[in-house]
């Protein structure tokens, strides 16, 4: 990585950190629970990273190394994403409530 | 269109500019993954469009995880269909049958799991390039371990202390912040280090020990009234770890959700510490609760509590033409969200209004009440947040606290003394009449003396909430005694 890398880097954390909080400040405390469990699933995109290393021809400790990242970061996207809906799914207004 | 195609193809062919068309489709799919993902988020501003974005994510996330399998770095699929099948059966049963009352402990555990997975990542990649790392690439992959691997056991301790495992108390002993300072300077000390010589692999393991016994050390003096606030520091920090990994890897998908994530985790951190009107730096260093602080509780006003019997709160209740129901984490650990909707039910059936006010730091993690209430079918808009609703106390004939207690404590407004003086808390007190369901007369995870407990318009009503919900309900509606 170069520092031409590194800048563009930071621009794109930047830009992406500005609107993260643009959008996440329009979340309702009502659903700041789906929220952690949403953010958690797709922060399982570290999946993408480990997938390439327990993958790549690295030698044996790395292809171990990234399968274990890869089934905690698989725990995190399939559990997460299932939670959040589960949960979504529970929101309801008055019109739809069962009494 | 074909054109395009054609464009593309052309594109891919040449490979002066060290693109394929596989690297091609892989970029194409984390930016799509990447839009997708900011698309949904904004899905969650609101209840009706919410399950729309995260559905919207999960296809993101699909495409990201099939366009990286078609690169040309992987060649040994049976690791990674290993780790995948694995994940998906401990993934699915944890997402799909945990009780919501454990939500606080599956997010805990779920911040653990991602902590890891980005540590391990960052080890594999300097087992892999190791000195080769430019000096930018060492910092990165190095605040990454750091953070993944404090975000690891930092989250199995809050965990732990959410289960029950560890001492929910927090666990304090002298020179303690010393200890934590300089740990902390050591590991910026150990990154510059690293950044200085990248060949000094004994430093970089060292670290990756440090990182794990500093998620320990940090996580080890917070009380469980304080860990709604950790929990969102630690999901900030998970986030920080990947948005480092994707600067160690080049990868901008890693920095965009990275930067979603630990500002989210953050958002959600400082507004839970305002809800409790402290800093950070006192919810990580002040050892809340501890022996301590209880000492410096406001004074003991004494007093006599009032008990009541069922029979009494039912016949309040039933004269009542405005009830305010205020849950606290009392009802989750009782799971009595379902006997409270019941209660709620029957005050309407008698021509009562109901409403639910839900003070941010109520329950153990953001939110927690909200979604409890929602799992017993509540409807949504019967939910009010603390400023929307703390002016109708004084002209509410019945407030009815079910495990709840910081939240509700006058102490906040009325004793400089007391640890949560100034935090914002529900205007029980200014309601008509309180009905006060509680275990026994224990103190809140505060460890302090609750006034509203022995005010003159203050009922207690002793017991398991759900038993004794239940038993109210029952009879209100005229059953049984």
């Amino acid at each position: 990585m170069d520092l031409d890398t590194l800048l563009f880097g930071l621009y794109i954390f930047m830009l992406a950190a500005f609107l993260g909080y643009q959008v996440i400040s329009k979340v309702p405390q009502l659903l700041h629970t789906p929220l952690m469990a949403f953010t958690n699933a797709i922060s399982g995109i570290s999946l993408v990273a480990s997938l390439v290393i327990a993958g790549a021809d690295w030698g044996l400790v790395t292809n171990l190394l990234g399968a274990i990242a890869v089934t905690a970061a698989t725990i995190n996207v399939v559990g997460g994403f299932l939670i959040t809906d589960r949960m979504l799914k529970m929101f309801k207004k008055k019109k739809d409530a069962t009494p | 269109m074909n054109g395009l195609l054609s464009l593309v193809q052309t594109y891919a062919a040449d490979a002066s500019h060290g693109w394929d068309a596989r690297t091609l489709i892989y970029r194409l799919a984390l930016l799509a993954a990447s839009f997708l993902f900011l698309l949904g988020l904004r899905g969650l501003s609101n209840p009706e469009t919410a399950r729309r974005g995260m559905t919207q994510a999960a296809v993101g996330m699909l495409l990201g995880v099939l366009g990286t399998l078609v690169q040309r770095d992987i060649v040994h699929y049976h690791w990674i269909i290993g780790g995948l099948v694995l994940g998906t059966i401990i993934g699915a049963p944890m997402g799909l049958w945990i009780p919501m009352t454990k939500m606080p402990e599956r997010i805990a555990l779920s911040h653990a799991f991602g902590g890891l997975a980005v540590a391990l990542v960052g080890v594999a990649e300097y087992l892999h390039r190791g000195a080769q790392l430019s000096s930018f690439s060492i910092g990165a992959v190095t605040f990454e371990v750091l953070m993944g691997s404090i975000t690891f056991t930092g989250s199995l301790m809050a965990f732990g202390k959410l289960q029950g495992f560890l001492p929910g108390k927090p666990t304090t002993f002298p020179g303690q912040n010393a200890l934590n300072f300089i740990f902390l300077s050591g590991c910026l000390a150990g990154l510059v280090g690293l950044i200085v010589k990248p060949e000094l692999a004994p430093l970089f393991y060292g670290l990756v020990a440090a990182g794990t016994l500093l998620g320990i050390l940090l996580v080890l003096p917070i009380g469980g009234a304080d860990m709604p606030v950790v929990i969102c520091l630690l999901n900030s920090y998970a986030g920080l770890a990947a948005a480092a990994s994707g600067f160690a890897l080049d990868n901008n998908v890693l920095i965009i959700c990275g930067a979603l994530d630990g500002g989210s985790g953050f958002i959600l951190a400082m507004i839970m510490s305002k809800a409790m009107n402290r800093s950070f730096s006192n919810v990580l260093f002040g050892a809340f609760g501890s022996d301590a602080t209880a000492l410096a509780a406001g004074p003991d006003k004494g007093g006599n509590v009032r008990e009541g019997t069922i029979e009494d709160a039912a016949e309040l209740l039933k004269i009542a033409s405005s009830v305010i129901i205020v849950p606290g984490y009392g009802m989750a650990v009782g799971q009595a969200q379902h006997a409270t909707r019941d209660l709620a039910n029957a005050l309407a059936a008698n021509g009562t209004r109901v409403k639910y006010a839900i003070h941010p730091v109520a329950g153990r993690m953001p939110g927690h009440m909200n979604v409890l209430l929602a799992e017993a079918n509540v409807s949504y808009d019967q939910l009010f947040e603390l400023e929307a609703i703390n002016d109708e106390f004084p002209q509410t004939d019945v407030s009815i606290v079910v495990g709840a207690n910081d939240v509700v404590n006058p102490a906040a407004k009325t004793a400089p003394g007391s640890p949560i003086f100034g935090m914002p808390i529900l205007n029980v007190d200014q309601s008509k009449a309180v009905i006060v369901l509680k275990r026994s007369m224990g103190k809140g995870f505060a460890g302090i003396e609750n006034e509203l407990f022995v005010l003159p318009q203050t009922m207690m009503v002793f017991g398991d909430a759900k038993v004794t919900l239940g038993r109210i309900t029952q009879t209100m509606k005229g059953g049984g005694h």
